[in-house]
């Protein structure tokens, strides 16, 4: 998706080296409620008594929508605006070196619409389901919403996550080089409750999944995939679905790439072929270095970043305790262990993993060490439970070239300076 | 997929339906509550039937064995006037791209390269696949806009811009549709990283002394620094 491939492109001029002011964390606040972010004010710290240790704050139902602390209003979606022609047509990054633990908030999950972010009236919404049926059928959301529901966490990422970094280290931060990931708790129906509905012929093979929005995204999906654990989500961390992550009704294929998990979906069609539809053909198929490229390339392999330190996550504090953090998944199942190595992938030291380990969604894991304020050159490496291991960049060129732009799940290192600055490096 | 193929796709009806996950009647209850699937052995009876006409409305999709083509015709002639008017304003002229638009024609010979161009002549399968794309999707901001003789002219030019269609009076239709065929069709494969990638699943993955000598720093992003400032991008609340 992300393709950096669509013709020429201006980059932008040259910035300045990581400006000094990274390291202290702080550069990136704006507005005057923040100003103050970062200094010390003594009339708050003991044996003082702070302000909002004397007054009394807003009422209930001032903040009727809870949202986070001014504070960290900072914390946001960003998007890199040479990638792309079109606001409309591009993509946003989660800010993975911000959050914590194995779930995204809602509205960070990073973005990527073809034809900007639909909003559909729901007493407006159909959803169609025909072709090799014995009845096609038309449903309503209150229809979905009444169908038996189950609640799963699963990992959402982009084919082209990484994509920039085939040929080489690009973007500093995790934000950037993995932000095109998220991991939320869906609520949604089974697709094959649906597909039972409607009575599937015994010669369907494929499914055709089609969004409702104006670039009316469409994948081919294989019967077999439908019948496992697809689901016609409504419902991300409890909240309907957010207009930019498909509402009110979206796709969830687990482990597989995220164009096919179809936003705003309108239509489903059963047919005994794929389609090879845009999206499938010249878009998600991944060019080898013979020039020959392979097609129906839906499973996400496991990959990992460490996203603390990190170059938008520097280090603070001089040397000492320090906790490494990070996220790994896998598109085969469930994470079985992440290795962290400190020296650029000579040694490794396996991560504990903290909170829920479920299928093919992320997992949290954390390395605790003492860091004696030396360069260290920092990686991690997730094993899935088929065994899987991530490999080195290295070793996916070898076998991929450079041209395929997706699935680049290579480990990625990060160079931890003396100073505490984090840069996004590649090591031999 | 692997996990997935254990689902024998023979008898897909109903059977298989409630098979795939289901309780299955008759069978001791084993499985933890949690992973028990929510899909019910009997129909639930919701939703109604969709009639004809809505499906039509809304069933735009073209393979490339030709299901779905929509009845109606154009030549290459008439689709130029409707690709200077309509689209070359982002497309360029000659489909090369103008600015930052992506291309629609070009990059033959480059594929192997390492300055791959990928358009509907170097690099697209099947000629249904830039119908069906025109069809839903363009033109950009005004999608599902053409009549399907636009479209069949439309789509008829930009196989012209990419030398798959060299006559200018040629006149693309569902009959014709067939007879044209890009060149770059044998180069897909299904995916095979499980076998090409085996090497990837290793019993024990190295844990001391993995490479030779001390890591070197082959490469940083501050080189080509494109990382966006802080502070750019969506404002949020
Ligand atoms: C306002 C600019 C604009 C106009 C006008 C426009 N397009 Fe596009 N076109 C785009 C953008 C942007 C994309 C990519 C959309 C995406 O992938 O999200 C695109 C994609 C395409 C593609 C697919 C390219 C590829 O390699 O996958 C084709 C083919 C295409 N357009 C044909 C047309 C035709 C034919 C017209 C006129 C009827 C047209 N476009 C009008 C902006 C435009």
């Amino acid at each position: 998706m992300t393709q950096h491939d669509d013709g020429p492109r201006p980059l932008p001029s040259r910035r300045a080296l990581l400006r000094a002011g990274l390291a202290g964390g702080a550069v990136a606040l704006g507005g005057p409620a923040l100003a103050q972010l970062g200094k010390t004010n003594p009339a708050n710290l003991p044996p003082n008594v702070a302000d909002w240790s004397k007054m009394l704050g807003d009422g209930v139902a001032v903040r009727t929508y809870g949202k986070p602390a001014k504070f960290e209003s900072h914390i946001g979606r960003r998007d890199v605006s040479w990638l792309t022609a079109s606001p409309q047509s591009s993509v946003s990054f989660t800010p993975l070196h911000e959050i914590d633990g194995p779930i995204t908030p809602n509205g960070l999950c990073f973005e990527r619409h073809h034809a900007g972010i639909a909003e559909l009236n729901p007493t407006d919404y159909r959803l169609m389901l025909h072709g090799l049926v014995d009845k096609p059928l038309m449903f309503t959301l209150d229809d979905i919403k009444r169908m038996p529901r189950v609640n799963r966490a699963y990992f959402c990422e982009c084919a082209a996550n990484s994509g920039m970094e085939w040929r080489g280290a690009q973007l500093n931060g995790c934000q950037y080089t993995h932000g095109m990931v998220h991991c939320v708790m869906y609520t949604g129906v089974p697709l094959k409750v649906l597909l039972q509905e409607a009575g599937v012929k015994p010669n369907a093979r494929w499914l055709l999944l089609e969004g409702g929005d104006a670039s009316a995204m469409t994948r081919s999906l294989p019967l077999q995939k439908a019948l496992d654990d697809a689901l016609v989500a409504y419902r991300m961390n409890g909240e309907m679905l957010y207009p930019e992550n498909g509402y009110p009704v979206r796709m969830v294929i687990p482990g597989w790439e995220a164009n096919m998990w179809v936003k705003w979906l309108r239509r489903i069609e059963v047919g005994d072929q794929p389609w090879h539809t845009r999206e499938e053909t010249s878009k998600y198929t991944d060019l080898l270095e013979n020039g020959r490229a392979r097609r129906f390339t839906y499973v996400m392999d496991a990959k990992s970043v460490i996203t603390s330190p990190s170059p938008q996550a520097p280090v603070n504090h001089k040397s000492g305790f320090t906790v490494l953090s990070g996220v790994a998944w896998s598109g085969r199942g469930k994470i079985a262990r992440v290795d962290v190595s400190l020296d650029g992938g000579r040694n490794w030291r396996t991560a504990r993993l903290d909170g829920p380990v479920w299928d093919k969604a992320i997992a949290r894991f954390y390395y605790e060490f003492d860091w004696n304020g030396g360069e260290l050159l920092l990686q991690s490496r997730a094993v899935d439970e088929t065994g899987y291991v991530q490999p080195t960049k290295d070793e996916l060129r070898k076998v991929r070239g450079v041209n395929s732009i997706y699935h680049n799940n290579g480990i990625q290192t990060w160079l931890l300076h003396r100073n505490g600055e984090v840069e996004n490096v590649e090591v031999s | 997929m692997s996990r997935s193929l254990k689902f024998a796709l023979t008898g897909l009806a109903l059977a298989a339906l409630a098979g795939a996950g289901a309780t299955i009647v008759g069978a001791p209850d084993v499985a933890p509550a949690q992973e028990r699937a929510a899909a019910p052995v009997k129909k639930l009876g919701i939703g109604r039937e969709a009639t004809t006409q809505e499906i039509a409305g809304w069933d735009i999709d073209i393979r490339p064995d030709g299901h779905g083509l929509p009845p109606g015709k154009g030549t290459v002639k008439q689709g130029e006037d409707i690709y200077m008017t309509q689209c070359a304003a982002c497309h360029g002229e000659f489909g090369e791209s103008a600015g930052r638009w992506p291309i629609v024609s070009g990059g033959s010979g480059s594929l192997a390269t390492h300055d791959p161009v990928k358009s509907v002549g170097s690099y697209w399968p099947y000629a249904s696949t830039l119908m069906d794309y025109i069809r839903r999707s363009m033109p950009f901001g005004n999608a599902q806009s053409l009549s399907n003789d636009e479209l069949y002219a439309v789509t008829a030019y930009v196989l012209y811009l990419n030398d798959i269609i060299r006559d200018e009076s040629f006149e693309l239709s569902a009959q014709t549709f067939k007879s044209v065929r890009l060149p770059n069709e044998p180069n897909f494969y299904d995916d095979d990283r499980e076998t090409a990638e085996k090497a990837f699943w290793r019993k024990e993955p190295c844990m001391s002394n993995c490479l030779p000598g001390r890591a070197a720093v082959t490469g940083r992003a501050r080189v080509l620094d494109v990382t966006p400032e802080p502070g750019k991008g969506p404002k949020v609340e």
